[in-house]
């Protein structure tokens, strides 16, 4: 087989993953659960819910942090995921020979940071920023200057596992973790490096968070039943709901891979990717960003929509989203796409929003790799407007050589990517 | 590999707006406008006064941002205007859009009231909810987050080949400007817009800065001087986009650039004493650079601004340097756009025939980029 694609570029092999979500530590515990069409999804319990219109999600309860907050929670989940995928790959944890590419949450300060410094500035009338700022100016609180920068989650994983040059956190929104894939594939076909760590990470679910998805209206409130609140593209489909992961491949010039005798879990063949700016959360209504995404990255694995054997939904379960999404996919894959099997991980694991492309990865590469396609559950009322088939609620075994997985988002960000077992040809 | 040169740059900044008018300030040597009382003890280099209508035309499109993105936005429109692609569609659809970024800024009187009443509430859980879901603004969350400068820019410039953000403060900068090379050079793409913004006239930033122990809280001195003192970082607004394309492109387009950029390196160290002289020893010789003039992106913080000046005695004997901060402040993800865009400026002036550009962040990152004639 050659080791270079139809472009003459390195092909890029996945050679570790790991990934931890609300259904499970570890790839194969997620796995199980998701093909099993087990929710994650449940109350939060967490921080107090009186109040919000939402008050549940795909929170991961078993990991402990100290300060708990998101950019520690987030740096433990790549941390966890990471293990999994660099121990996978046989490659050195401690002195990696590649580079870091990963998707974090923006991070800021938040509340119980901002009352321990209100309380320490000794205010106790109408507290405000100057009162703050007198605290901080004690050098009491010097750790949270490091943990509240943008690129702290991304040094202290570059530190951890050895990374090589400037490790790039990176943000694309909804689509980070494709972008953080796209990136290192980028770097191997340029032969920049051999290795990349491609890591997605997100744990985020905070009062001010959610409360600010919920104040665009982007959320399901179905409360009562936690588990069947993700239903995407059924016609009661009212939001998304917020989930917790992080998931890391490392990716290899599948020439180097080879000479070291790992095992190749799949290819990452093809990425595509175009903006959008229509509008800031919406997308074109004519779905050319998103058709043109799609395209792009089968055009850059060398493949055609025949070659697709199964899509990796983005499917977040809103209205606007399922619709277009599908709407996008039926213009690339014409009147075969009633019979391509296009299922969603957020179903089950939620909306892992920076995660959510690292994660929806790695599921794609086990759906090859198991010739299993995970199901969409919670699918009792199909939209008419979307008469595809979704895998509804059951998994559904069938040979996989090529998956697609599609991420969007906010800012006019789509992101799509081509996992194979092969590349084609081979 | 390809060359990838510089057709357009955007700049705002205390200095005010435009390459012009930052090559004259600098080569006035005057002091930066500063402003000492607003946030006093911290002084900020404040953004000049701009009128956005002119490069933001629709009102509806300035209330959806906060001034971090609306300042990109701006600096965005300019180096569109300056490579003449504001007003070619087609191009603008295919061009890649790499921004470096932080995230927005809060509603300062809203977080005070309620850390007031959290003081007083019987359920301080439920009083958060509560006053959170009553008075946040539902379009702050869209001003705030760190990819929706890239996306504002999508929609109002129409710049929509794709983008992508970088965080990760000083670095993210250099990063962006590196990967926009890369992608250039190898052949994947043409014509790039990248760089980033920066409000400083912000509590919020202030607060992370002063936590740390990194701001300077005495009238303004030059960044060099500041190490003597006990030093610190004076943060300015402002932002830079550049315009970079392949020599070819740049050609075939009938665009004369304005500079070459020769080369982008960058890294992350574990710091101790001494490693930032080594670095940027380490990436000047990566890039083989000779350089007449050197703009510095140093922060007059202590150790490692005497550091960076002790190594560029060896690498720049005889070069100019100006610090990027002693004309716009600190302006964090767009500091090294902002060294890039100035570099640039001078060499197609022809007053100088290679620049370096030096990025040493305040806590950690080293990068440099390496400027030539065009």
């Amino acid at each position: 087989m050659a080791l270079r694609d139809t472009k003459g570029r390195p092909l890029v092999a996945v050679t570790g993953m790991g990934v931890v979500t609300s259904l499970g530590q570890g790839k194969n515990d997620t796995w199980a659960a998701l093909t099993a069409g087990k929710s994650g999804i449940h109350r939060i319990e967490r921080f107090p819910t009186e109040g919000l219109r939402t008050t549940i999600a795909g929170t991961i309860d078993s990991v402990d942090v100290e300060p708990f907050c998101a950019p520690m929670l987030s740096e433990r989940l790549a941390l966890l995921a990471a293990e999994e995928a660099v121990g996978q790959s046989g490659l050195s944890s401690s002195d990696f020979p590649g580079a870091l590419f990963i998707a974090v949450p923006p991070v800021e300060m938040e509340w119980p940071q901002r009352e321990a410094l209100a309380q320490a500035s000794d205010q106790t009338g109408e507290v405000t920023y100057k009162d703050l700022l007198k605290a901080a100016g004690t050098g009491r609180f010097k750790p949270w200057h490091d943990l509240f920068i943008f690129g702290t989650v991304a040094d202290r994983v570059a530190d951890r596992f050895g990374t090589k040059g400037s490790p790039i956190s990176l943000s694309t929104a909804c689509s980070s973790g494709a972008t953080a894939i796209q990136l290192g594939v980028e770097a191997i076909r340029r032969g920049e490096t051999d290795t990349a760590l491609c890591i997605g990470t997100d744990g985020s679910v905070n009062p001010e968070s959610l409360i600010r998805f919920s104040l665009l209206s982007a959320l399901s409130t179905q409360n009562e039943n936690p588990e069947g609140a993700s239903k995407p593209f059924s016609k009661n489909r009212d939001g998304f709901v917020m989930g917790e992961g992080g998931a890391a491949l490392v990716l290899e010039n599948a020439e180097s891979a080879k000479a070291r005798g790992a095992t190749i879990l799949g290819y990452v063949l093809g990425c595509g990717e175009k903006g959008d700016g229509f509008h800031r959360t919406r997308s074109s209504p004519d779905g050319m960003p998103a058709i043109t995404a799609i395209r792009q990255a089968l055009e850059d694995a060398g493949v055609i929509p025949e070659d697709i054997d199964t899509i990796n939904a983005h499917g977040t379960s809103t209205p606007e989203n399922d619709k277009m999404e599908a709407m996008s996919c039926t213009v690339v894959f014409g009147e075969r796409m009633a019979n391509v099997p296009i299922s969603s991980n957020k179903s089950m694991i939620g909306h892992t929003l920076t995660a959510a492309g690292a994660v929806e990865a790695v599921m794609s590469l086990m759906t090859i790799g198991t010739g299993r396609i995970p199901p969409t559950i919670n699918y009792q009322v199909p939209d008419p407007a979307i008469p595809l088939d979704v895998v509804p609620n059951v998994a559904r075994d069938r040979q996989v050589s090529y998956v697609l997985s599609n991420s969007f988002g906010f800012g006019g960000q789509n992101t799509c990517l081509v996992f194979g077992a092969e590349p084609k040809g081979a | 590999m390809r060359d990838v040169v510089i057709t357009g740059i955007g700049l705002v900044s205390c200095a005010g707006e435009g390459l012009e008018t930052h090559l004259t300030a600098l080569a006035g040597g005057g002091l930066p406008n500063t402003d000492a009382a607003t946030f006093e003890p911290f002084p900020v280099h404040p953004a000049a006064p701009l009128e956005w209508d002119r490069q933001i035309p629709k009102k509806s499109d300035q209330r959806q941002m906060e001034p971090w993105q609306k300042l990109g936005c701006y600096a965005a429109g300019l180096a569109l205007d300056a490579a003449g692609a504001k007003d070619d569609a087609a191009l603008k659809s295919r061009m890649q859009l790499i921004v470096s970024a932080g995230g927005g800024e809060r509603d300062y009187g809203v977080d005070g009231q309620i850390l007031t009443g959290l003081r007083q509430a019987d359920n301080p859980g439920v009083f958060l909810n509560e006053r959170l879901m009553g008075d946040l603004r539902p379009t702050l969350f869209l001003a705030q987050l760190s990819n929706l400068l890239a996306g504002n820019i999508s929609i109002v410039h129409g710049v929509t080949g794709a983008s992508r953000t970088f965080m990760g403060e000083e670095s993210s900068g250099v990063d962006a400007i590196r990967i926009a090379r890369e992608r250039i050079a190898s052949g994947q793409d043409e014509i790039f817009l990248v760089g980033g913004s920066y409000n400083a006239e912000r509590p919020d930033v202030l607060l992370i800065y002063e936590m740390g122990g990194f701001l300077w809280k005495k009238p303004f001195a030059s960044v060099w001087e500041r190490p003597a003192s006990g030093g610190g970082m004076i943060l300015g607004s402002g932002g830079c986009f550049l315009v970079l394309e392949s020599r070819e492109h740049a050609a075939a387009r009938g665009v004369k650039p304005l500079a070459a950029i020769a080369g982008v390196a960058s890294d992350r160290s574990r710091r101790q004493p001494g490693s930032i002289e080594g670095a940027l020893h380490k990436l000047s010789t990566q890039l083989g650079a000779k350089p007449d003039v050197v703009f510095s992106g140093a922060t007059g913080i202590k150790g490692i601004t005497d550091e960076e000046q002790a190594a560029l005695k060896d690498i720049a004997p005889g070069a100019a340097v100006h610090a990027t901060g002693d004309l716009v402040g600190h302006t964090m993800e767009a500091q090294a756009p902002t060294g890039v865009a100035l570099a640039a400026g001078l060499i197609a002036q022809g007053d100088v025939s290679e620049a370096l550009v030096t990025s040493v962040g305040h806590w950690r990152g080293e990068g440099a980029i390496r400027l030539i004639k065009a």
